[in-house]
């Protein structure tokens, strides 16, 4: 088979993949699987219908360049019938499963920094156990506030993601004292350029604040931090974009760790609906990144961050009891 | 400039390379496991998907569910099975972490030595099911 044939076949298959992936949110958005009679439908068709819409979200996550944890809790959490308690539980079971399957790439070629993903991941991975406990706290109290919180949030990272702008090798003049004393610097071969580049880190103390929070949403929403700890790394403490997603994967195994043990002892995590979403968004992931070579990953990032705006405009209806999108 | 990986950087990513690949491989064998009836679940799946809409604490009681490691007593029911590979993967990164922290021993890089030994203790707090006391 020729390389055009299997370039129009991959098309095909994203193509087919992206219909489908948009004719369950149609359909869920239509019909909204919630109060939908689940006695009758045979128990099977729950986790076979969840392993195909992860793979789905596992082949648009990686096209759209987003992790899958951001975009499995708004669009299980909106769509599906399952509390969000267990939404939460199982999207941090999947981040941290997409996590540390791309931790051992990034570390061995040297692309995530343990300099700078060790001190931030101390942050944010305690401040994520004081976010996973709130999150419980407030749905205990009103599952509706932490629906309303959620949409929000997803909106924010949609409007993030629309607006961001990352560099890809921001300037440094002067690394700062807690830069310096972290010893937060080294080097990497850029493949295209063949060139070696150094790096380091300012605004170290500002971007260990920032981290405070996004591990507070991020145990709070079982979402993975991908969207924060990027813009975070690269913006505002200059490290280069390339290091910046490779580390922020990496430092998800950790941050993810900590607010997962909290949902998994209170009780969030039910293999009933963890384990299908993990494997099915890792196999999406994985056809996702052959798929990326050859698809217009642009044009699904923008039909994404679209599916992220409504998807938080859906659980702010749905926590609000407001129903104007089903 | 030190750039150079410390050796348990690469025992690092071996142990996560292993370690989340067999997580994930008991995970799928032991859902055919439960999936297929072959051992008989604590908690019949009717019953989870009449109640998975209803918050943790009721569906904890309506399913009569252990909390915190008490789960470990039904391994031999295969719900309770699946934690195994859910588990093994949850605490793959303190493994890990015990590693990075005797190469920042050796090399007497005291604050990244004592960041892991922080980062070991907060993990092992969330896994303990402490913070969880107060959910029964």
């Amino acid at each position: 088979m020729s390389k055009t044939h299997i370039i129009k076949w991959c098309h095909a298959l994203s193509l087919f993949a992206l219909v489908l992936f948009f004719h369950a949110l149609v359909m869920a958005a239509t019909q909204d699987l919630s109060p939908a009679p689940t006695s009758d439908w045979p128990w099977w068709v729950w986790p076979l219908l969840l392993f195909v819409f992860c793979f789905v979200l596992g082949i648009v996550a990686v096209l759209a360049g987003v992790g899958g944890g951001v975009l499995y809790v708004p669009l299980v959490g909106g769509f599906f019938p399952f509390h969000i308690d267990f939404v939460r539980g199982a999207g941090l079971m999947v981040a941290l499963a997409g996590a540390l399957a791309a931790g051992p790439g990034l570390l061995r070629r040297n692309l995530a920094s343990i300099r700078l993903a060790l001190p931030v991941a101390l942050i944010a991975s305690a401040c994520s156990i004081v976010g996973a406990l709130l999150g419980l706290y407030l749905s205990k109290l009103n599952p509706n506030i932490v629906q309303v919180c959620l949409g929000t949030t997803i909106f924010g990272i949609a409007i993030l993601l629309l607006f961001s702008k990352n560099t890809e090798k921001p300037v440094v003049t002067k690394q700062d004292a807690i830069g310096l004393a972290l010893n937060i610097h080294g080097c990497y071969l850029d493949e295209a350029t063949q060139e070696i580049v150094h790096w380091k880190t300012h605004h170290t103390l500002l971007g260990l604040v920032m981290f405070i929070f996004i591990g507070v949403l991020a145990g709070m929403f079982g979402l993975g931090a991908g969207w924060a700890n990027v813009p975070v790394l690269n913006l505002l403490m200059g490290a280069p974009l390339k290091i910046s997603v490779a580390t922020s994967k990496f430092l998800l195994s950790i941050t993810d760790t900590s607010a997962a043990w909290i949902y998994f002892n209170k009780g969030c995590v039910i293999p009933l609906i963890a384990i299908p979403s993990i494997v099915g968004l890792m196999f999406g992931s994985f056809v996702g990144v052959k798929l990326l070579s050859i698809v217009k990953a642009k044009f699904i990032r923008y039909i994404v961050i679209a599916v992220l705006l409504f998807a938080g405009l859906k659980a702010i209806d749905k926590g609000l009891g407001i129903g104007i999108l089903g | 400039m030190d750039n150079k990986q410390i050796p348990e950087q690469i025992t690092y990513a071996n142990i996560l390379f292993f370690g989340a690949w067999i997580g994930i491989f008991i995970m799928i064998l032991t859902y055919v496991v439960y999936a297929t009836g072959l051992i008989t679940p604590h908690v019949d799946i009717m019953l989870i998907i009449q109640n998975w809409d209803k918050g943790v604490d009721e569906y904890m009681h309506i399913t009569n569910s252990p909390r915190g490691w008490e789960w470990l007593t039904l391994l031999d029911k295969s719900d309770y099975l699946n934690f195994v590979g859910l588990v093994l993967i949850a605490l793959l990164t303190i493994v890990c972490y015990l590693f990075l922290m005797v190469g920042y021993k050796k090399k007497k890089d005291w604050i990244y030595f004592f960041i892991c030994l922080f980062e070991i203790i907060v993990l092992a707090f969330a896994a303990s099911g402490i913070l969880d006391a107060g959910g029964h």
